[in-house]
């Protein structure tokens, strides 16, 4: 199963290097890690990927909650949110492809921010499976690169990660 | 507040902790916050001679006390030299804070003299670190961490001060309270979970209390007693738990798991209803986790939620304090004492099978002439009445401390029992008679592991610390050995150890040194040791290849001991 988690953690150093060895020494995966400041500087956002059953996801869960610098930790198993990806590729491009992939990029609501005379660097965000549907057409081209934000994800509605209850109010 | 230095910050900082000892060792790097202490005769300095000693010792400190354990020691080497200690400490949630100085700020980075980054080296196994580069965070982050160390589920915590920090200006104030918003420990158990708990109680034929030193760390012993008293609960204790319930007790089962007794083992293989509290499930007590009581529900009580449903399934979780769980617990009966009579009927055939286990496997050794190791451990419970604080060190030593050693109150016993850290117990014991001098203090040491700290005989000596050390001398590294007996045809590859004469070491180090080879010797020389005022060497030679039973093997069920 796959897991997408928040942790609204202290900006402060050595932070990440605690969420990321504790994964580690744990042997709990991470598929991508998002980490930037929010909104108070003071504080920074952990959009995690990570995949396990419920056994393993319970206890980063609560392991993360743990660590005395994490403030909040949201799964978004039992929440509505909105996740979204950016990636940057690179994909050859020459003669008649450069308007086949030109219409496919538009179709996708994609950019190009980036021409050679043999490639195009194509710039697009969404949903995994927008992103997965749209590698796949792209892959025929010969994709010669590919750089992936992994997710960040929001809850939807009027709910923010810091009105979510506090930590160590949870019980059984 | 006038400018003081970092040092000076450092020593008003252990006074407005209450700090009364630290353990520990100069360096380059210290030598601002140990001018510092120069004249304060408050503080009492205990210089030990390796600083992993410092660490063990501020263990030992703490786990006699109940107080936060504080040590001292420099960068580098002398921080490295701390990490079996953090480490052992950590994994038995004793809190101390070990502080460790550090190269100069603009040094950090360049793998300058000295420098060890030891914060990123002690991650996993502290509760929380810190590295101070501002002087104007000192306060705050030592406060902090004696905050983190003694609450919640308790912990080592440590604080790496460079130099220059040390002596820089400041005219920050020292604050009174702590706040640390992603660090709220929750002590109140859920009053619905304890309910439910309860209901399963009564409905209960065969329960049993499953112990563990979060009894100890909470202060919750008498609340242990009254509970099993008032509802006739039979209690095992893991070895951490020792001593957090009477081992005298009617009862009382004994330790459970690799080394338990066989009724605890039976009783927890035949329960109906487990109730764990302050224990986390530890390999070395379930055996075979998918063959661990498989007829019980079990609910558990736990500061640490990530201790909960890890790696055994409970029914009802409980996070909270031990104590405060209990009391609740003790409440809801007396409010609900009727619907307690049926149980109180039934449990009596779980009593009378408890009993035939009893009587059927008791603890016990065979008496052929030789000395044996569990005769010496009767004989210092016979003479100390249960009242001496007893290190042990790792390994057989430790196995029969525990069984043959009736631990009657909290605070009483100083083991490494989650690491299993050979080279604990002699400093450990050094630490607990810095805080009580009056009292006997006993570590039961091996051959093999005294020699893992044995240098801390000087300090002994140095600061008129009268530890006691049983070395139960079997010329082997006994534990290896017994699994090498059992599982690997005899071959004491690597097991066999010379030791030097430990009577001449201790007078050479200018302690007491004596010997026993033979049973009739036992008594008459223990408790000349005991009275001697001086730290003591008992050089024990017991039957070498005595083995600790009942055992189970590594991977086995509970239930399917190997019995002498
Ligand atoms: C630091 C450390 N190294 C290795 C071990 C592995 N080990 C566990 S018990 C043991 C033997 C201990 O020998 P001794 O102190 O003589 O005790 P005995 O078992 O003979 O009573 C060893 C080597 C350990 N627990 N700790
Ligand atoms: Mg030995």
């Amino acid at each position: 199963m796959r897991h997408i988690i928040s942790v609204l953690v202290e900006n402060e150093f050595g932070v990440l290097a605690r969420v990321a060895g504790l994964f580690s020494a744990r042997g709990f995966n991470i598929e991508s890690l998002c980490v930037a400041e929010t909104l108070d500087p003071t504080l920074s956002i952990m959009t995690i990927v990570t995949t396990g059953n419920e056994f393993i996801l319970e206890q980063i869960l609560k392991q993360l909650n743990k660590l005395i610098n994490v403030i909040k930790v949201v799964d978004f198993k039992d929440v509505d949110y909105v996740a979204r990806e950016m990636i940057l590729v690179k994909v050859a491009a020459e003669n008649e492809k450069r308007e086949e992939i030109l219409r496919l990029t538009e179709i996708f609501r994609g950019q190009i921010v980036d021409v050679s005379p043999k490639t195009y660097t194509i710039m697009i965000t969404g949903d995994e499976e927008k992103i997965r549907a749209f590698l796949s057409l792209l892959k025929p081209f010969g994709i010669k690169e590919l750089v992936r934000t992994g997710p960040i994800a929001i809850s939807r509605g009027d709910k923010t990660i810091k009105g979510k209850k506090e930590k160590g109010e949870e019980n059984g | 507040m006038p400018a003081r230095t970092g040092a000076q910050i450092f020593v008003e900082v252990l006074r407005s902790e209450g700090v009364d000892t630290i353990f520990c060792y100069p360096g380059g790097a210290t030598l601002n916050i140990t001018d510092c202490l120069c004249n304060c005769h408050d503080i009492k300095q205990i210089v030990v001679r390796h600083e992993q000693a410092a660490v063990h010792a501020a263990d030992g400190y703490a786990r006699a006390t109940g107080k936060v354990g504080v040590c001292l020691v420099t960068s580098g080497p002398g921080a490295t030299n701390t990490v079996t200690g953090i480490a052992t400490a950590y994994m038995d949630s004793i809190p101390i804070v070990v502080f460790t100085c550090q190269v100069n700020t603009t040094l950090i980075g360049n793998d300058a003299f000295q420098e060890a980054d030891i914060v990123g080296i002690t991650r996993p196994c502290t509760k929380h670190n810190y590295l101070v580069k501002d002087v104007n965070d000192l306060p705050r982050k030592m406060k902090e961490a004696f905050h983190i160390a003694r609450t919640g589920r308790p912990g080592p915590v440590l604080v790496d001060i460079p130099k220059d920090v040390t002596a820089a200006m400041t005219d920050a104030k020292i604050p009174e309270k702590v706040f640390i918003r992603g660090y709220q420990p929750n002590y109140n158990p859920h009053v619905g979970q304890i309910k439910r708990a309860m209901k399963l109680l009564a409905q209960s034929k065969r329960p049993i209390l499953y112990t563990g030193g979060g009894i100890i760390s909470s202060s919750a012993s008498s609340e242990l007693l009254k509970f099993a008293e008032l509802l006739n609960i039979p209690v095992t204790n893991t070895l951490m738990g020792l001593g957090g319930f009477p081992g005298t007790h009617p009862l009382f089962l004994g330790m459970l798991g690799m080394h338990g007794t066989y009724a605890a083992n039976m009783a927890i293989t035949e329960s109906d209803l487990i109730i764990a509290i302050g224990a986390r499930f530890d390999d070395r007590a379930t055996g075979k986790f998918d063959e661990f009581a498989p007829k019980a529900k079990i609910i558990h009580i736990d500061i640490d939620p990530t201790s909960i449903s890890k790696s055994i399934k409970v029914d009802i979780p409980i996070v909270g304090d031990s104590k405060l769980a209990l009391r609740k617990m003790i409440e809801f009966y007396e409010q609900e004492k009727e619907d307690f009579a049926d149980y109180h009927r039934s449990i009596k055939e779980w009593h009378e099978q408890i009993e035939k286990w009893k009587t059927e496997y008791p603890l016990t050794y065979t008496r052929d002439g030789s000395l044996k190791p569990q005769f010496v451990i009767e004989k210092v419970y016979e003479i100390t009445k249960g009242e001496a604080i007893i290190a042990t060190e790792v390994g057989q030593n430790q196995m029969w401390t525990a069984q043959f050693y009736k631990f009657i109150k909290p605070r009483t016993i100083l083991t490494s029992g989650g690491l299993g850290t050979m080279g604990y117990g002699f400093p450990a014991s050094i630490g607990a008679q810095v805080a009580f001098p009056d009292r006997l203090v006993i570590d039961i040491a091996g051959d093999g592991s005294i020699q893992m700290n044995i240098q801390e005989l000087a300090t002994a000596v140095q600061f008129n610390l009268p530890v006691k050390v049983i070395i139960l001398n079997n010329g082997y590294l006994g534990m290896v050995r017994q699994w090498q007996e059992l599982f690997y045809g005899k071959r004491y590859t690597w097991s066999r150890i010379y030791s030097p004469d430990f009577v001449k070491v201790a007078q050479a180090y200018g302690a007491e040194g004596m010997r026993i080879t033979r049973e009739e010797e036992v008594e008459d020389c223990l408790r000349q040791a005991f009275e001697n005022g001086k730290p003591t060497f008992i050089d024990v030679h017991i039957n070498p290849e005595e083995c600790v039973y009942p055992m189970v093997p590594a991977g086995a069920a509970l239930k399917d001991m190997l019995l002498v």
